[in-house]
């Protein structure tokens, strides 16, 4: 293995490791301003997820078992193992996978409690997955068929803006995007406010640092998602690339308070069929006017 | 350094109340006043409240569901009676069902009375509940930690 590619997967890992929940906590500061400014209020400090968190240390926390905490670190520990694999310019598909096995130890953690609140909240978790989950592969099986790897290193050096060849996997990725990022009108699982529906839904029972540890997770997922949005642009200049990143999650920002949310059966139904037509479609078109 | 006194997120609950300090609850929220400037979140979930703002002199039926809502919240937390009726039981005081005020229930920190209280006392009232706030966490800092489940 040659010293420049070790030195970029040493770059990659450790900038994501230190740097993914500042920019992630920054970007979940900035999203309260907009979408307070959208609504015509002030919005709280830039830093307030920082404050939030730290103060999340500073509480008692109150558990219901013994193992909700650890089904908690566990998906702390999945979604950076999954971000460390992307950043180091790893596999795509080992990085969906692990993105998965991440989100199935919050379902664990949340069923674990055994709360009514909580176990709705993780049955919507599971069908929030079966939702986005047609889809992210698809993305990878297009990006896979314009580049001929599934190599993250090797999807960013392709020559070709990716968003130029699947357009339309584009648009159906920023659909589920929505249901990752937990956003309306796809915030099933874990309701946005607290005063809803079921309350706060998957993390319900999970009070002080395992709370805190959700939300660090959550900024951590944020920029991996980011990643793979930023994978479409990867071509064009860096700033370029990263600034047309930023405009998709403010529009994701947009839809969030444009929207209500939405049943589970909408979600599922609406997302696999955006996965089958633009995708489908998509892939077709380009497997048909490559070879 | 303190993080609780700028991130206070609140539960609120209707004990009985006429409903119209609830409307000057949830008025705080609007563009108006935006507590949100302050990092006041108002969550339904007692697990990830830290103050719990009650309207209302609790009635009979209620009295468990306040103590349990208490219960749930974490340590440090402060309760603030918001409105006359919750400060004192106001004329339903004497009414065979009403404990008459919060205090009959819960240990209250602060009292914000007004009928309907206004949203700059219920903002005023939160504020010093901060500082209460911040002074049990110190407390609390300085005690063993229970031992896990």
């Amino acid at each position: 293995m040659d010293t420049k590619l070790l030195m970029e997967q040493l770059i990659g890992g450790f900038g994501y490791l230190l740097l993914a929940p500042l920019l992630g906590g920054l970007l979940a500061g900035f999203d309260r301003i907009v979408t307070a400014r959208m609504q015509s209020r002030k919005g709280p400090p830039l830093f307030q997820p920082f404050y939030d968190v730290l103060k999340l240390f500073e509480k008692r926390g109150t558990v219901v078992n013994r193992f909700q905490n650890l089904y908690m670190l566990c998906f702390l520990i999945f979604i950076i193992v999954t971000g460390l694999i992307f950043f180091t310019g790893g596999n795509l598909l080992l990085t969906i996978f692990a993105l998965t096995v991440a989100s199935v130890f919050l379902i664990l953690g949340a069923f674990s409690t055994n709360s009514p609140y909580s176990t709705i909240g993780a049955d919507r978790e599971l069908l929030q997955v079966m939702a986005y989950e047609p889809m992210v592969l698809i993305a990878a099986m297009g990006m896979y068929l314009i580049t001929r790897s599934f190599n993250v290193r090797d999807i960013i050096a392709w020559q070709m803006p990716l968003v130029y060849c699947l357009p339309l996997i584009f648009i159906g990725f920023v659909f589920i995007l929505t249901i990752k990022l937990r956003k309306s009108p796809f915030d099933l699982s874990s309701s946005h406010h607290g005063h809803q529906e079921i309350v706060k839904g998957i993390t319900t029972e999970f009070s002080g640092s395992s709370l805190a540890l959700f939300e660090i997770a959550h900024w951590y997922e944020n920029i991996l998602l980011l990643g793979i949005v930023y994978l479409f642009f990867a071509a064009f200049h860096p700033a370029i690339a990263i600034g047309l990143t930023l405009v998709t999650y403010i529009f994701e920002i947009f839809i969030d308070n444009a929207f209500a949310r939405l049943t589970w059966r909408f979600t599922v139904k609406s997302s696999w069929l955006v996965a089958g037509v633009l995708g489908g479609v998509n892939l077709v078109a380009a497997a048909y006017l490559l070879f | 350094m303190s993080f609780i006194t700028k991130s206070p997120w609140v539960l609120h609950y209707d004990g009985s109340s006429c409903n119209g300090c609830d409307i000057e609850v949830l008025a705080c929220l609007t563009p108006l006043y935006d507590i949100e400037r302050f990092g006041i979140i108002n969550t339904g979930n007692p697990k990830h409240a830290d103050v719990f703002l009650i309207t209302g002199g609790i009635n009979e039926q209620n009295e468990p569901v306040v103590r349990n809502l208490y219960a749930q919240m974490p340590d440090p937390k402060v309760v603030v009676a918001l409105g006359i009726c919750a400060t004192s039981g106001n004329f339903f005081r004497e009414c065979y069902n009403i404990k008459g005020g919060v205090d009959k229930v819960l240990p209250v920190d602060i009292y914000v009375p007004g009928c309907a209280v206004r949203p700059e006392a219920i903002i005023d009232g939160v504020v010093a509940a901060l500082g209460i706030l911040e002074k049990k966490r110190a407390a609390l800092k300085n005690q063993p930690a229970q031992s896990a489940a």
